[in-house]
C-alpha cells in the first residue's frame, strides 16, 4: 500500500457527510489495476447501481467495501469513519483487525452465488450472525429472523436447509440474513445472475421492497438494466477500473454523453 | 485335529487377542484423529514456527515406515529417557503415523470448502475462529469422511505390527498358537478372516453409518 | 541419557547401506509382482462373467481389509502345511505382490473409469476394436490420473518391506535388528534406517507428482 496517506482526512467532516467514500482507491492483481484511482461518494439512504462491461471493476467495489479484498493505494470511508484504515499517532494507518471488525458491522452483503451455510436451515442461517456476532439472546434472534423472513416471504421454507430451496428462495434467505445484522449499508453483488429467469421476479422484487421501505444504503452491482434503471438514484458505468459515467437512472440510459457508454449500452440492449 | 477341536481349544487366547486388537485400534484412532486434527489445522494457521513443526512431523512419520516408528518408539525413546508401555508404544505409534496421512485430509477438505463460505461468514462479521469452528469446519467433516473411512481400515491393519513389540493382540496370539501347534492354516487364517470381520462387518459399516448422519446434519440427505 | 555414537554410525553404515539395496530389490520385485497381478485383477473385474468379476471382487475386498504383516506370514508358513517350501524371499515377494496388487487393481480400476463413457462410444463409431480402444484412446487417458496412485503405492510397498524382517527376509529393518542385538545398541541403528527411508521416500514421491504434471501437460491434458 502507497504511503501516502498523509494527504486523507482522518475523518469526514461537516454536513452531507456521504455514507460511503471511496478516494483515490486503487486496487491491482500484479500488473492488473481493477481499480483506477476511483472517487465515488453514496449519500446515506441512496441506492447507487454499477454497471459496465465485465472486467471494468464493478464486484471489486462492493468487495473491497466488504474488506473482503485488501486496496493498494487510496482509503475508504464508511460513516465517515475510516474502513480501509484507522487513526494512530495522529496519522492513518492500515486498519488491524479488530478496528475492521468494529467498521464491518456496518456492512451487509449478497453474494452471487448465495452462499448459505449449507449445514444450517433457513432460520439458523438468519440466526448465526445476531447469535454469535452480536450476542443476541437466541430468541430475540429467532423473533428477528422469522420477522426478516416472512418479510422476504420466506416464512415456510425456515426449517429447510439450502439444500431443498431453489436458487431465488436461497438468494431471499441470504438477503434475511444480511439485514438481520442491522447494517447501515448493503451490497449486492450480481445477486440474480446465477438464477433462472423465472426466479428473478422473487428477489429483485424483495431488493424492491427494501428501497421503499428503508432507509438503507444500497450499492448494486447488476446486469438487469431494467431493474437497474426503475429502482437506482443514480447508475455508475464502469470502465477500466473507474467510473466513466454517471447519473440519473434516465440520463444514463437515454442519453448517455460517453461514447463507450453508449456503445455498452446499445450491446446489451441488442443481447436482450 | 479338526478345524472345530482347533477353535475350542484355541477360541479363549484369539477373544483376548481381538479384544487387544480392538482396543489399540480405538486407542489409535483417537490419537489419529487428534493428531491429524491439529497438525491439518497448523498446517493452514499462518504461524511460520508451527507450521514448520506440523510439517517434519508430517514428512517424518509418512515417509518412513510404521514398523521403523514402532520399534523407534520401543527401543529408542526409553534409550532418550521416555519410557513407554508397550501397549502405548503400540497404539502411540500406530496413531501418531496415520494421524500424518488424516492431517493431509483434514487440510484438503477444509481447502476444497467453497471461498464463498468464508466470504460470507466474513461479511456477517464473524471472528476467525468463528468461521473455521461453525462454518467451515463442519462443511469439512463431511468432505473428509469418506477417505477417513479407508484410513480407519488402515489404522485396523496397522494394529497387527504391534504384535512385533509382544502386545498381545490377535496378531500375536495367532503367531503363539502357531509356534505351538504348527497349525498355520488354521491359526493365521482364522486370524485373517477375524480381521476382515472387523474391517469390513464393523468398521466399513460404521464409518458409512457416520457418513449418513452427517450428510444428514448438514442437510444434504 | 544415550548418546549418539558416532564411530559406532560409521562402523554399521556400510552393512545398512549394503541392506538398503536388498530393501529396493524387495520393493521392486513386490511392485512387479503387483502391477501384473493388479492388471489381471482389474481385467477381470470388466469381464462379462459375474462369477468371475465378483470372485475378483471379493478377493481384492479381503486381501486389502486384511493386515499385510499376517498375510506375510500365512504365504510363508501356510506351503510347508501343504509340502510347499517357500524360501523367504519367494513368500515375501507373494504376500506384498499380492497385497499391493490389490490396491494398484483399484488404481487401475480408478484410471479406466475416468475416462468419460463418450470416448468409448467415439471410439466405437470410429469402429475401432475393443484392444485398439484401450491401447490409443483409453490407456493414455487413464494413465494421469493414475499416475499418482501407481506412483504412492510405489513408495507404500517400499515404506513396507521392512515386514519382511519378520520371516527373515534380509533387508534394511533386519539387519538393523541384527546389528542392534550383536552391539546391544539400537539408537544408531533404528534412527539411520528412519533416515535412510526419508532419504528415499520424500525425493521419490516429490518425483511421482513432478512427473505426473509433466505427463499432463505432455498429454495436453492441463492449460
Amino acid at each position: 500500500m502507497n504511503d501516502d496517506t498523509g494527504r486523507y482526512p482522518l475523518k469526514l467532516e461537516g454536513d452531507n457527510i456521504p455514507m460511503v467514500s471511496f478516494r483515490n482507491v486503487t486496487k491491482k492483481y500484479g500488473d492488473l489495476t481493477v481499480l483506477d484511482r476511483l472517487d465515488l461518494d453514496v449519500a446515506p439512504g441512496e441506492m447507487v447501481t454499477i454497471i459496465g462491461p465485465s472486467g471494468s471493476g464493478k464486484t471489486t467495489v462492493l468487495r473491497s467495501l466488504m474488506t473482503l479484498e485488501t486496496i493498494d493505494g487510496g482509503v475508504i470511508y464508511v460513516d465517515g469513519e475510516p474502513l480501509t484504515h484507522m487513526e494512530k499517532g495522529g496519522k492513518l494507518v492500515r486498519a488491524n483487525q479488530r478496528h475492521l471488525r468494529r467498521m464491518r458491522a456496518k456492512i451487509g452483503m449478497c453474494f452471487q452465488h448465495f452462499n448459505l451455510f449449507p449445514h444450517m436451515t433457513a432460520l439458523e442461517n438468519c440466526m448465526e450472525g445476531p447469535v454469535q456476532v452480536l450476542g443476541l439472546p437466541k430468541d430475540e434472534a429467532r423473533e428477528r429472523a422469522l420477522e426478516l423472513l416472512g418479510m422476504v416471504g420466506m416464512s415456510e421454507k425456515s426449517d429447510q436447509h439450502p439444500s431443498r430451496l431453489s436458487g431465488g428462495q436461497q438468494q431471499r434467505v441470504a438477503i434475511a440474513r444480511a439485514l438481520a445484522m442491522r447494517p447501515s449499508v448493503m451490497l449486492f453483488d450480481e445477486v440474480t445472475s446465477a438464477l433462472d429467469p423465472e426466479m428473478i421476479g422473487e428477489v429483485t422484487n424483495v431488493i424492491r421492497s427494501l428501497v421503499d421501505q428503508h432507509s438503507l444504503t444500497m450499492l448494486m452491482v447488476t446486469h438487469q438494466m431494467g431493474f437497474a434503471r426503475e429502482i437506482s438514484d443514480r447508475v455508475c458505468f464502469f470502465y477500466g477500473g473507474s467510473i466513466e459515467e454517471q447519473g440519473a437512472p434516465a440520463t444514463i440510459f437515454e442519453t448517455p454523453e460517453k461514447e463507450r457508454t453508449q456503445q455498452f449500452l446499445s450491446a446489451v440492449l441488442q443481447a436482450n | 485335529m479338526s478345524y472345530l477341536e482347533f477353535l475350542g481349544n484355541y477360541s479363549d487366547r484369539l477373544i483376548d487377542g481381538s479384544l487387544i486388537t480392538l482396543l489399540q485400534f480405538v486407542l489409535a484412532a483417537l490419537v489419529a484423529v487428534a493428531a491429524a486434527i491439529i497438525s491439518g489445522l497448523i498446517k493452514l494457521a499462518q504461524l511460520k514456527p508451527l507450521q514448520a513443526v506440523a510439517t517434519v512431523y508430517i514428512e517424518i512419520f509418512r515417509g518412513t515406515s510404521l514398523l521403523v516408528q514402532l520399534y523407534w518408539f520401543f527401543f529408542v525413546l526409553p534409550l532418550l529417557g521416555v519410557s513407554l508401555e508397550k501397549f502405548v508404544a503400540g497404539f502411540l505409534a500406530v496413531g501418531l503415523c496415520y494421524g500424518a496421512y488424516g492431517a493431509e485430509l483434514v487440510r484438503g477438505a477444509i481447502q476444497s470448502v467453497p471461498r464463498g463460505q468464508w466470504e460470507a461468514a466474513l461479511a456477517l462479521n464473524m471472528s476467525p475462529a468463528q468461521r473455521m469452528w461453525r462454518i467451515i469446519l463442519p462443511q469439512a467433516l463431511v468432505i473428509m469422511l469418506p477417505p477417513w473411512g479407508n484410513l480407519m481400515v488402515e489404522i485396523l491393519k496397522g494394529t497387527a505390527l504391534v504384535a512385533l513389540i509382544s502386545v498381545p493382540d490377535l496378531m500375536f496370539e495367532a503367531r503363539q498358537i502357531n509356534n505351538n501347534t504348527y497349525l498355520s492354516a488354521q491359526a493365521f487364517g482364522t486370524a485373517l478372516v477375524i480381521y476382515y470381520i472387523f474391517a469390513r462387518f464393523v468398521v466399513t459399516p460404521l464409518m458409512r453409518w457416520l457418513e449418513r448422519v452427517m450428510a444428514r446434519r448438514i442437510g444434504r440427505a | 541419557m544415550f548418546e549418539w555414537r558416532w564411530e559406532f554410525t560409521f562402523e554399521i553404515l556400510p552393512r545398512l547401506i549394503g541392506a538398503t539395496g536388498k530393501t529396493l530389490l524387495a520393493a521392486g520385485g513386490g511392485y512387479a509382482v503387483a502391477l501384473v497381478l493388479g492388471l489381471i485383477f482389474a481385467l477381470a473385474q470388466r469381464t462379462p462373467w459375474r462369477v468371475l468379476t465378483v470372485a475378483t471382487r471379493e478377493v481384492v475386498e479381503f486381501v486389502r481389509s486384511t493386515p499385510l504383516l499376517l498375510q506375510v506370514f500365512f504365504v510363508y508358513y501356510v506351503g510347508p502345511q501343504f509340502g510347499l517350501n517357500l524360501s523367504p524371499w519367494t513368500a515375501g515377494l507373494a504376500a506384498i505382490g499380492l497385497h499391493y496388487a490389490a490396491y494398484l487393481s483399484e488404481v487401475y480400476r480408478g484410471g479406466i473409469e475416468s475416462v468419460p463413457k463418450g470416448q468409448w462410444e467415439a471410439a466405437k463409431a470410429l469402429n475401432m476394436s475393443t484392444l485398439k480402444t484401450y491401447r490409443r484412446i483409453v490407456i493414455p487417458q487413464a494413465l494421469p490420473t493414475a499416475w499418482a496412485g501407481l506412483g504412492n503405492y510405489l513408495v507404500g510397498i517400499f515404506k513396507d518391506t521392512p515386514m519382511l524382517s519378520v520371516i527373515g527376509v534380509g533387508e534394511l529393518m533386519h539387519t538393523a535388528n541384527a546389528v542392534g542385538a550383536e552391539h546391544y545398541r539400537y539408537l544408531e541403528p533404528y534412527t539411520i534406517v528412519g533416515l535412510i527411508f526419508l532419504a528415499i521416500s520424500l525425493p521419490t514421491a516429490w518425483l511421482v507428482r513432478q512427473m505426473e504434471i509433466s505427463l499432463r501437460r505432455r498429454l495436453g491434458l492441463t492449460k
